[in-house]
């Protein structure tokens, strides 16, 4: 009884910080009206020498801020509420079983090179990521789609091998921008041509992106910038300097450890969103001992999650409770009980799994998320006490993901998350998911996963992904400790709206929503 | 003067050598690291088939030594090839970079190579006095803190503190020659604070050295004033150990900056070739060694060659 009032008070704690974090993101945010002109400059992580436009291969730095938001559309985007919503389409019509979904083009779309887009240009750019000799990163996020067809110049059509309810959220992927198709059914990527409210005037890989906006845009309330530069300023520390000597006037990927200081400059606000991103720790369910569901309770009960926000992520987080579902998702359960450090009911499940103690190893490093180590050095601490013993190896942050990842039964890893429950079940939890860190199999979650991805009422599916998220809580092989927040910097010369929260800087969509306000 | 020219053909035979065993280490050293460019481009999101797909583009399948011998065959014919990432044409990524390096060292050589040599003979003329110990303390401090430290505090005071100097170096493609200059500033002096001192202290080591010398003796007993004696009789003596440690100095602003360019944001060779490494990028990772591999070679024979076109002594000897 006791222990149930505990988890009561903690839980209300919890979601209590989270709804006010998540009303004050908007109210913070004054919107005054959009206004046009000025430069926007950007400092932005994850840039590289290597970094190419090819939609292929985009890597998620400067090249996806300026490309996604900047010089191309998506046939849907998301919108600051987490929906899916039409962009280049006009209209989206599902089959009942959700397994033909039918496109709409906007009429009068132009490309920067004056063409108008047409169905054909959708089909070459999709048909870029399909196919046995597609490089592309969404290879797999398409393997659902059967057949696509343009029928007539502006519409086009999707057959799907099973209902996906979801499918919009698909077509709003960042690899999944249209791109003028070059009469053969291709598309020209190098030429860097979008239906996007900027061309591309300048892309120096690794150091910097300048944009210009194109006078006839088809949005005309987007775009209010005249100009944009991203520069890729991959340290940090370079980064925050940036910000604070006025050289850019936003930055991604504040530092966690010295955000306090930013907060105090004057001019200098900060972003921050609680979006779908989480730390995962996958036990193999096929491998001994964590084939053993009380086993994989015993060290689920036996992480502090508490202390993992509070130090790891010095409170720019939120608890995790074992499944991936975010506050930020449509149908994240919020009402299931919170996981807490609890020692003794970790040995419960120990003895129940006829354990006198456990010995375990958990790789990690720094290359799946900052703090990797650590947070695995402090899991270690608090499950000694509860009779675990758990040997840190900490593994070379090179090749992590060919090396470690799915290969060790039991690792640190990763998610930026998915916008929708399907995709992010699908991708990682389904039992035949090329990515199923965990191995886990379970009939009635796969069975739950099928039927609710085709199902159209939304109050049944709600339910449904309520039984999944606790499926996953209880049964699953894969630790969610926290959910780490997007914390972006930005002066006082630049305005947005309200934030989505699927990514960072406004869901990636900066270049489009923000305007200037001096 | 033959001897001095089949020298340095000598010299330039040995570098092509070195160059390519410079380039067989760096082959196989990049071959050795875990994981393959395919793996590091897709990192998480990759699929057994698109890992594929994107190796057989690349023409990974083929053996390690039929890779390097392709690439050698491209290189002798002029050809470094194309980024294995982003299939851009390996010689115009140099090109720009190189310019960027070459700029920021030639700036802050301009500054520290007169700088250091003019404190190092003033330090040996004053040899002992205040003026020497203070100079001395100041250029060793300044060359005891790692040049990130250096770097930052300077960032601290000039930049975020008092907005004299931007913080980020990169000036852009359409900068006039003032701008530049402005905005590599900061770099440049932390690139001087830097190197100073090793100039410096064997500039001062090698004067001081030849005072004791007979032929000095002799200058100062004539009457001459201290400055003639050490400009006039010294300083040409001394000038083989300067100009190497001169050279060698240089050597390391175009190769070793790497730190500098991550902290203000300066896109130079040092650090397209650590992004290189990182991606795996085998091909801009050779041209970017062979680069630096031919700057050190270039760099230590013009050393020597001046040094011997410097001592008549060594110039004559082969008659």
């Amino acid at each position: 009884m006791k222990f149930a009032e505990m988890n009561r008070r903690r839980f209300l704690q919890t979601s209590a910080a989270g709804a006010l974090a998540m009303a004050s993101g908007p109210s913070l945010a004054q919107t005054p009206e959009p206004r046009r002109g000025g430069l926007l400059r950007i400092g932005h992580s994850g840039g590289a020498t290597s970094d190419t436009i090819d939609p292929a291969t985009f890597a998620a730095g400067p090249v996806v801020t300026a490309m996604l938001g900047g010089v191309c559309n998506n046939l849907t985007e998301i919108d600051a509420e987490g929906n899916a919503v039409p962009e280049l389409a006009e209209s989206i019509e599902a089959s009942p079983d959700a397994t033909v979904w039918t496109f709409t083009l906007r009429q009068g779309v132009t490309f920067s090179n004056g063409r108008t887009l047409t169905a054909d240009d959708v089909v070459a750019s999709y048909n870029h990521h399909r196919g046995p000799d597609t490089t592309s990163g969404a290879a797999g996020l398409l393997e659902q789609v059967v057949d696509l067809r343009a029928d007539g110049p502006n519409t086009v059509v999707f057959e799907l091998a099973s209902g996906n309810a979801d499918f919009p959220f698909v077509t709003a992927d960042y690899h999944l921008v249209i791109m003028p198709d070059d009469g053969s059914g291709r598309i020209d990527w190098q030429a860097g041509i979008g239906t996007g409210g900027y061309t591309l005037e300048e892309h120096e890989p690794g150091v910097r992106i300048s944009l210009r906006r194109r006078p006839d845009y088809w949005k005309s309330d987007r775009a209010w910038f005249d100009e944009v530069l991203l520069r890729t300023i991959n340290d940090p520390t370079a980064r925050q300097n940036a910000l604070v000597t006025g050289e850019v006037d936003v930055i991604n990927g504040v530092d966690t450890s010295t955000v306090h200081l930013l907060q105090r400059r004057p001019g200098i606000e900060l972003v921050e969103v609680t979006g779908t991103a989480h730390i995962t720790m996958p036990m193999f369910c096929d491998t001994p001992p964590f084939d053993d569901v009380n086993v994989r309770l015993a060290l689920k009960y036996a992480i502090d999650r508490e202390e993992i926000v509070r130090t790891i992520l010095r409170g720019h987080g939120r608890v995790g409770n074992d499944h991936p579902i975010a506050p930020a998702n449509r149908f994240f359960a919020g009402d299931i009980e919170q996981r807490v450090y609890d020692p003794d009911r970790a040995r419960y499940h120990l003895q129940q799994a006829g354990l006198e103690s456990l010995q375990v190893e958990l790789s990690t490093s720094d290359a799946p998320v900052v703090g990797g180590v650590d947070a695995a050095v402090l899991f270690r601490e608090s499950a000694a006490r509860a009779g675990i013993d758990i040997t840190v190896r900490q593994e070379p942050e090179d090749g992590y993901w060919s090396n470690v990842w799915l290969r060790k039964p039991f690792c640190v890893s990763y998610w930026n998350g998915r916008p929708t429950e399907d995709w992010m079940f699908s991708l990682v939890y389904a039992a035949d998911a090329e990515w199923n860190e965990s191995h886990w199999t379970n009939a009635r979650f796969n069975q739950l996963l099928r039927e609710a991805r085709a199902e159209l009422d939304t109050d049944r599916r709600a339910e449904m992904y309520r039984e999944m998220q606790e499926l996953c809580r209880d049964d699953g092989g894969t630790i969610i400790p926290a959910f780490l927040n997007y914390i972006d910097g930005k002066n006082d010369r630049v305005a947005h709206g309200p934030l989505a929260s699927n990514r960072f800087l406004d869901g990636w969509k900066i270049v489009d929503r923000w305007w200037s306000a001096a | 003067m033959i001897h001095l020219t089949r020298m340095i053909l000598q010299r330039l035979a040995l570098g092509v050598l070195t160059l390519f065993v410079v380039s067989v280490v760096i082959f196989g050293a990049v071959e050795l690291l875990p994981g393959d460019i395919a793996q590091e481009i897709l990192g998480q999101s990759a699929t057994e088939q698109t890992v594929a797909a994107l190796r057989e583009e690349l023409g990974l399948n083929d053996p390690a030594h039929v890779r390097y011998l392709n690439w050698l065959g491209g290189v002798l014919s002029g050809d470094f090839g194309r980024s294995l990432a982003n299939g851009r044409e390996i010689s115009s990524l140099l090109a720009s970079r190189f310019g960027y390096t070459l700029f920021l060292a030639a700036y802050a050589a301009a500054i520290a190579v007169p700088l250091a040599i003019t404190l190092g003979v003033l330090a040996a003329l004053y040899c002992n006095s205040i003026f020497d110990r203070l100079i001395n303390i100041l250029s060793l401090s300044a060359i005891s803190f790692p040049e990130f430290f250096v770097a930052y505090i300077l960032l601290y005071l000039l930049s975020a503190e008092h907005a004299i100097f931007p913080s980020i170096a990169d000036y852009g493609s359409q900068a006039s020659l003032g701008e530049m200059l402005y905005r590599t500033f900061l770099p440049a002096i932390t690139l001087v604070l830097v190197i100073t001192a090793h100039m410096m202290r064997m500039t001062r080591a090698a004067i001081v050295n030849l005072l004791a010398q007979p032929y000095i003796e002799m200058a100062r007993l004539k009457g001459l004033s201290p400055a003639r004696v050490i400009l006039r009789h010294a300083l040409p003596n001394a000038l083989a150990p300067i100009i190497n440690v001169v050279a060698l100095n240089l050597a390391y602003l175009v190769t070793g900056v790497v730190i500098v360019e991550v902290v203000f944001v300066y896109p130079g060779l040092g650090q397209l070739m650590v992004d290189s490494v990182a991606t795996r990028d085998i091909t801009v990772v050779q041209a970017c060694c062979l680069v630096f591999a031919s700057i050190y070679i270039l760099l230590n024979l013009t050393a020597d060659v001046l040094s011997i076109a410097t001592n008549p002594r060594l110039l004559h000897r082969g008659r």
